[in-house]
């Protein structure tokens, strides 16, 4: 009998992820009304729509998941790697940390991205770069975006990409950021300091007209 | 980068903010949108059937029709929607493209007509997707096949210059090109039939000299079996060195499996010939009339059904040698088995393994011949196992064969088909062209006739001839007859050329008039062909337009001209030079009302018909300036 019944469990395990795959592909989901995105976010109608537009074309479920969205991101990147970064992005966006992004998570965090003040920028790349949404950004979190980073690159660049080159960068950043020395940067710090580098503000405005 | 992927590009620029604060470097400068417009829809209108879309839909893949400044053509300004001429059902898929990124090539579309839209319209049809990307190649295969195979067939046409030896071996190949192949064809057929027989018939028993035992026939009439098989072997020799000279490539030839055949079967008579009587090596020459029976694979010249069989067979080889593989193995195995169980029974045929595979051959096959038997239990329990796997490894394999074979048949047969089918099509585009070429013709006398008309103001005529050919018609005539001014030459009809081309050298000009009662006959027969009335009117004159040199007139003409079903006689045409002499004709006119969109071969006559019309033609030098009809 206990044969019987591990036979059982291993039949019923092999057909579980086959039933479940079956449930996320039939899993739908609506957006909010227009008017009640207009009014979360600073896009006009017609922007909203043709947002929706796109976004429904590559995701018709109305949810991104993951790997979904690893694979939209690495299309802009064909040299290097970008699954990395792509999935510091993905958390980024989810706010509700459910595992997919909804069209209202999306359009949200464009509309900080592209119509936020420079503060909401910040505070937006903050969060990116929090991985563990301490509040706090550690060298590990720094160095792990780094990496990510460098990985989209590749391998076919000028000069070389070194293996240290990552690590360098951080302590540069960290030398910049980390007023009080104290091995971590804060909100405050980081907006504090990048207010005052002009390229980084110049550069904030930059993706202003995307849409 | 796929075109729904484009969407996103805004969302990955804006994520692009994340560098920021850690970019050591200023960023570029973003490029700006020029003139920024929004998204609008745009109206597809293909015949008929509106298709409408987002204008950055197609966008996509600027370098397709739709998606440069190519559809601008198309604009209808009126209706200020984007029209197309073209199928509806195609541009589906066409348009499905540009939507989700991905070519899908529909199973009910002909592949050419897909071919043509999608080259319409500016796509690649290696983008095709995966999921049809087969198909579409399957069926594009087909037909490139199936062209080729019309291509092919082209090669039985006549060339013009053929050398004898071309010639001969055409005939060789094609019995059906020209009579003396065909008797060629039938009478090695008998020969290869009637050596066949001899060798049977000698081998009868017919009658017996009464102190010996019955005689086979072949030693009985020694003599006259003997002269049939050198009769035989000399035609056979005398063809195998016909087709050695006429054959393109010799050694290629040799070496074809036709010759090797053909070389087996006259070769035993030869060497019979040269040792005779010398005892050692008649034993092997007995054995060497055995490939005189290889003279029936002859045949297979004869015989399409036999190459297919030929062909089938070598085709199935790998099928065929499973088959041999599998039955060896098993033969082997069950040989084996059966020497061993037999091995105890008293007075066992079954005296060794090889002596077994006789048993197991005969039982695998289902023969049974019964002169081997088991006797022991284990012998037959295995027997049995025998023969029904016997069974089943020897039907494996033989549907394969039998639906190559039938594969084969079936493309024969379809050859065939599109053979007789293609003969009707180019008989039909023949009919077209001559009838358009010679509508043209036609339609230059009838012009020049109407400028006579239009002199003695006959205005009946007139009315009868000026049926309306259409507007593209004449503009297509016209254009013809620019042609004959710029060069100077005229358009005839293909058989005219090749007479007058064979009578070069004969014709004399002035010396050539026929007597009226000739051109009576000519006339007879030209107009009686199709009118029924008949009328000896002389016929008028040549029929060279004004600046041109008066073509020759063959009186053999009309016998050519017989030759063609579709021809009928215009023996009409005044040229501008005769137009003074005479322009009454209502006979030939009604000989020629009749026709209108048939043949024409413009026959000049001679200015014999008339005195006066010696003083108009110019005793011009009898040149030739016909020039033959091209493809019009």
């Amino acid at each position: 009998t206990v044969f019987v019944v591990w036979l059982v469990n291993t039949r019923g395990r092999q057909r579980a992820p086959s039933d479940s795959d079956l449930e996320l592909s039939t899993v739908r989901h609506q957006p909010e009304g227009l008017d009640q995105l207009q009014a979360q976010t600073k896009f006009t109608r017609k922007e909203l729509q043709s947002l929706y537009r796109g976004f429904k074309n590559e995701c018709p479920s109305g949810l991104v998941d993951e790997e979904t969205f690893k694979s939209i991101y690495s299309q802009f990147f064909p040299q290097g790697d970008a699954s990395t970064y792509a999935h510091f992005l993905f958390n980024a966006f989810d706010i509700d940390r459910n595992g997919s992004i909804r069209f209202e998570d999306f359009v949200i965090g464009l509309s900080v991205l592209l119509r936020g003040s420079v503060t909401e920028k910040l505070n937006w790349a903050f969060n990116l770069y929090d991985i563990n949404k301490d509040g706090y950004i550690t060298k590990e979190e720094m160095l792990a975006i780094m990496k990510s980073i460098y990985d989209m690159m590749g391998r076919y660049t000028y000069p070389c990409v070194r293996d240290d080159a990552p690590s360098e960068h951080v302590d540069k950043f960290f030398q910049k950021m980390d007023k009080n020395r104290d091995g971590v940067v804060t909100i405050e710090e980081f907006i504090e300091t990048c207010q005052k580098d002009e390229n980084i503000m110049n550069s904030m405005q930059l993706f202003e007209n995307v849409i | 980068m796929a075109a729904g992927v484009a969407a996103w590009l805004p969302f990955a620029r804006a994520a692009a903010i994340g560098w920021m604060p850690v970019a050591n470097l200023p960023m570029p400068v973003a490029p700006t949108e020029k003139n920024k417009r929004q998204d609008e829809l745009i109206i597809l209108n293909v015949s008929g059937r509106r298709f409408q879309t987002w204008r950055n839909t197609l966008d996509r893949y600027p370098d397709t029709l739709l998606g440069s400044s190519e559809k601008e053509f198309f604009f209808n300004e009126d209706t200020k929607e984007y029209f197309f001429d073209r199928d509806p059902d195609v541009f589906r898929s066409v348009l499905n493209f540009y939507r989700t990124g991905k070519l899908h090539y529909p199973r009910y579309e002909c592949i050419s007509s897909y071919d043509e839209e999608l080259a319409f319209f500016g796509i690649v049809p290696e983008i095709i997707g995966d999921c049809c990307y087969e198909e579409y190649k399957d069926r594009k295969r087909e037909n490139a096949e199936r062209l080729m195979d019309d291509q092919e067939d082209n090669k039985d046409a006549k060339l013009p210059n053929m050398t004898f030896r071309e010639t001969m071996w055409r005939a060789f190949e094609n019995p059906h090109t020209s009579t003396m192949a065909l008797v060629f064809y039938y009478v090695t057929g008998f020969f290869i039939a009637v050596s066949v027989l001899t060798n049977v018939v000698e081998t009868v028993p017919c009658g017996s000299v009464p102190n010996m035992k019955e005689v086979p026939c072949g030693e009985r009439y020694t003599v006259a079996f003997f002269c049939m098989d050198t009769a035989c072997v000399m035609i056979f020799t005398v063809e195998y060195l016909m087709r050695l000279f006429a054959a393109p490539n010799r050694y290629r030839f040799m070496r074809s499996v036709m010759s090797i055949i053909d070389v087996v079967a006259i070769l035993p008579y030869y060497i019979g010939l040269v040792m005779t009587d010398n005892e050692d090596v008649s034993g092997a020459f007995v054995t060497l009339r055995v490939f005189r029976v290889f003279r029936i694979f002859k045949f297979s010249r004869h015989s399409q059904g036999l190459r297919i069989l030929g062909y089938t067979l070598k085709s199935c080889a790998s099928e065929l040698g499973f088959l041999l593989f599998s039955l060896t193995m098993a033969i082997i195995i069950f040989a084996t088995v059966m020497f061993y169980a037999e091995k105890g029974s008293t007075s066992s045929k079954f005296t060794s393994i090889p002596a077994s595979f006789w048993y197991t051959i005969v039982t695998m096959t289902t023969l049974g011949y019964g002169d081997m038997v088991p006797k022991t239990i284990a012998g037959k329990i295995f027997g049995s196992i025998c023969s029904l796997s016997g069974v089943l490894v020897i039907a494996l394999p033989v549907p394969v064969i039998v639906s190559n074979f039938s594969r084969i048949y079936h493309q024969n047969q379809r050859a065939d088909k599109r053979r007789a089918q293609k003969k009707a099509r180019l008989a039909r585009i023949r009919l077209s062209k001559t009838g358009s070429s010679n509508a043209f013709l036609h339609s230059k006398r009838n012009g020049l006739f109407n400028e006579a008309l239009e002199l003695t103001g006959s205005t009946e005529d007139e009315k009868r001839l000026s049926k309306s050919t259409s507007l593209i018609e004449s503009q297509h005539h016209h254009l013809l007859h620019c042609l004959e001014k710029t060069t100077n030459h005229e358009f005839v009809d293909e058989q005219y050329y090749q007479q007058s081309y064979l009578e070069a050298g004969l014709q004399n000009y002035p010396s050539q008039s026929p007597s009226l009662s000739s051109q009576d006959g000519v006339t007879g027969t030209c107009c009686t062909r199709r009118s029924k009335k008949q009328h000896h009117t002389p016929l008028p004159n040549a029929s060279a337009p004004a600046h041109m040199q008066p073509l020759k007139h063959t009186h053999t003409h009309p016998q050519g001209l017989q030759e063609l079903s579709t021809i009928h006689i215009q023996p009409l045409s005044t040229s501008r030079s005769s137009l003074n002499m005479r322009v009454e004709e209502p006979a030939p006119l009604n000989c020629q009302s009749s026709q209108i969109t048939t043949a024409i071969i413009s026959i000049p006559t001679p200015p014999v018909t008339t005195p006066e019309g010696d003083a108009h033609l110019p005793a011009a030098p009898t040149l030739q300036n016909v020039v033959k009809v091209s493809a019009l």
